[in-house]
């Protein structure tokens, strides 16, 4: 019996245009064997919401390196449960700094990958806690 | 060569050379007379191998630019005081993402980012504050500042001329270059065409009216820093400067006219040897560009300027200590390549902006190599060095490979449609984690000598406060105006934009009026219309 592969969104959120570490995040999943759907820059939380529903994936990776993460991460996470998405993991990465990753979990996001992490870590972390959508 | 290395690489499925520079490029075991070097030429003297100066820095210190933006422009002119107070002699601005991507802060796209990665600058009176008791007729300011950048520096030409200076007397330098936009740093408003037009309309509009300002910093930092190899760094600017030169010529301006208004902007990573090399072959290729291609008769035409910035992406956010000696280590082999001015990396750039501290050893890094180091006495004091000129002769053939291949797609314009340079960065960037994640480069701290680390550094905080203060400053500067004449101001610059007229005299005009950097942005979105990300992995 074979499994579902997970579909992945990779998003980048706001204005912040760095994506080097978005890219190879969504080659490494690739690599791994997931679906990976990578929405490219300057997205709006409505766009990616809209966009993770109509692909349907199983969770939603952002990564932001603009500061803009307190308003942007869980902006998403709201409009995924408004949208009926809300059990749609939402995980992230890019520069938070540790004193924001507490209230972020407690805002809805799952995980945070800071600088540093490698993209074994990223892949072993959503084989073990991400599952299909029912 | 090194016949002792063969036996090692043979067995190993390594995916880079074991002995490399962190661009993957082998490294020799040892190098010999013979292996490079040739006839180099007078420091001050084309092709300008050995630097851009007769004296180089026995004449002048490289100015110590450091780059500064957070929060309100007041909070800005603070640091700039600051910085200057404490011996940095160049100004150096980081505005936030509305900002640079030509919205003001009262806009929807605005939320949460004002004033988090650069300072806010929407309207005449913020750029007014920024420079408050700054005369900018007695210091150089370089604005990092891409598709807005036309606006931008609008406002500081009128904040100049409300301070009573002349134009001819503002010294400086705007980024301004759209083309590594689309290959690295990803501002933009417009498709590259009409963003090329706008480049090209500051060059020809600052070599007639501000004389001393650099309309343009071909980059390469933004391209090295989303992952290509020195090489490529190299190699894309070159092409990005060989893209606007030739843009200028077509616009009928004379290459010695405005050969000069060029200036450069490369990184300074890890590998000391690779880097110097790499600036030393890039002085020396764009003399033989402007001279050979462009036909510029005055060796001052072909003189690159260059200033540098310390890799951001090599600062590690374990053992942060750590990074000021990594920004030495790289501040060092800038002095030694011989630039015009340069900014270290403070240690705390992985998780925030500069805090004060941070900043003020990032500082003193310089300080010390130019009052402490002696390596400021002589000029180019690696020339001859074996490795080096070994190296910079091989820079070279690598770069002018990738040129000649983007010349064969027709130039880098095309290049840039066909995703060329974008490709070949990405495939950088992923062999680099590659090896990374492989253990086969240590970053120190990193995937190599880890430890616990129970201290926290105190990083600069950004007060959430100052984006509902600065939409609400916005919302009443904009309020407060003659609506109608910035209606007229808007439809001038819609009219030059379309009837292909130079922009800046209808852009300073407006902004001299009180039109804001989102308004006049919002006209670019309307006539050229708005550039997608191709979003390919």
């Amino acid at each position: 019996m074979s499994e579902k592969v997970l579909r992945i969104l990779v998003a980048k959120p706001g204005l912040d245009g760095h994506d080097r570490g978005a890219k190879i995040i969504a080659r490494a999943l690739r690599d791994a064997g997931f679906e990976v759907i990578y929405t490219g820059l300057h997205q709006t939380p409505e766009m990616i919401a809209e966009t993770a529903v109509q692909e349907d994936v199983d969770c939603v990776g952002l990564s932001i390196l603009s500061g803009a993460h307190m308003t942007l991460f869980p902006r998403v996470v709201d409009l995924l449960a408004a949208k009926g998405a809300g059990d749609v993991p939402v995980f992230g990465g890019g520069i938070v700094p540790d004193e924001d990753i507490g209230e972020l979990k407690t805002l809805g996001v799952k995980e945070i990958f800071t600088p540093g992490a490698s993209t074994k870590q990223i892949v072993d972390w959503i084989r073990q806690n991400i599952q299909p959508r029912a | 060569m090194s016949s002792g290395n063969a036996a090692r690489k043979t067995q190993s499925k390594r995916i880079r050379p074991e002995y490399a520079t962190i661009s993957g490029m082998e490294i020799d075991e040892c190098y010999r007379a013979g292996d490079g070097g040739g006839v180099l030429g007078e420091p001050g003297r084309y092709p300008f191998t050995r630097g851009v100066y007769p004296s180089m820095y026995r004449g002048k210190t490289w100015t110590m630019r450091q780059f500064a933006g957070f929060g309100s422009a007041a909070d800005t002119n603070a640091r700039f005081k600051y910085l200057l107070a404490q011996g940095g002699n160049g100004l150096s601005t980081a505005f936030d993402m509305p900002t640079l991507m030509g919205y003001d802060a009262d806009h929807a796209r605005a939320e949460g980012e004002v004033g988090r990665e650069g300072v806010a600058v929407s309207t005449i009176d913020d750029m007014s504050v920024l420079f408050d008791g700054i005369r900018l007729d007695e210091v150089t300011t370089s604005m990092t500042v891409n598709c807005s950048a036309s606006i931008l520096l609008a406002m500081y030409l009128v904040v100049g001329e409300r301070q009573g200076c002349s134009w001819k007397k503002l010294g400086g330098t705007i980024q301004n270059d759209m083309f590594k936009e689309f290959i690295a740093q990803k501002e933009w408003i417009c498709p590259p065409e009409p963003s090329l037009r706008i480049v090209t309309d500051m060059i020809e509009f600052c070599t007639r009216e501000v004389p001393r300002w650099h309309p343009v910093s071909i980059s390469g930092y933004h391209i090295r820093e989303a992952g290509s190899t020195a090489v490529q760094e190299l190699a894309f600017t070159l092409a990005d400067g060989i893209g606007y030169a030739q843009a200028a010529v077509e616009r009928g301006l004379d290459a010695d006219d405005f050969g000069p208004r060029l200036s450069f902007f490369f990184n300074v990573h890890n590998d000391f040897l690779e880097e110097i090399a790499k600036i030393r072959a890039a002085r020396r290729m764009w003399a033989r560009i402007m001279r050979e291609r462009f036909g510029a008769k005055t060796d001052r035409a072909c003189l690159m300027r260059t200033h540098a910035q310390t890799s951001g992406v090599s600062l590690t956010a374990q053992q942060p200590t750590n990074n000021v000696v990594r920004v030495t280590v790289q501040a060092l082999a800038a002095v030694l390549a011989g630039v015009q001015s340069l900014h270290t990396n403070s240690l705390d750039e992985t998780l925030a902006l500069p805090s004060q501290g941070a900043v003020t050893v990032a500082l003193r890094t310089q300080q010390i190599l130019a009052e402490e180091s002696g390596v400021v006495n002589t000029v180019d004091p690696l020339g001859g060095s074996y490795a080096i000129e070994a190296l910079t002769d091989r820079m070279e053939r690598e770069a002018q490979a990738y040129i000649d291949r983007i010349d064969a797609m027709g130039g880098i314009v095309r290049a840039i449609e066909l995703g060329y340079p974008q490709a070949e960065i990405a495939d950088a960037a992923y062999a680099f984690q590659q090896a990374t994640d492989a253990g086969e480069y240590v970053t120190v701290g990193l995937n190599g000598y880890t430890m616990e680390e129970d201290h926290k550094l105190e990083i600069l905080e950004i007060d959430r406060a100052i984006e509902g203060e600065q939409r609400e400053r916005v919302k009443a500067f904009k309020a407060a105006r003659d609506q109608q004449q910035v209606a007229r101001l808007l439809e001038a610059v819609r009219s030059a934009a379309v009837e292909d007229r130079n922009l800046m005299p209808a852009v300073v005009e407006a902004v001299r009026g009180g039109v804001t950097v989102g308004e006049i942005s919002e006209v670019y979105r309307r006539v050229f219309g708005v550039y997608q990300d191709p979003a390919t992995v």
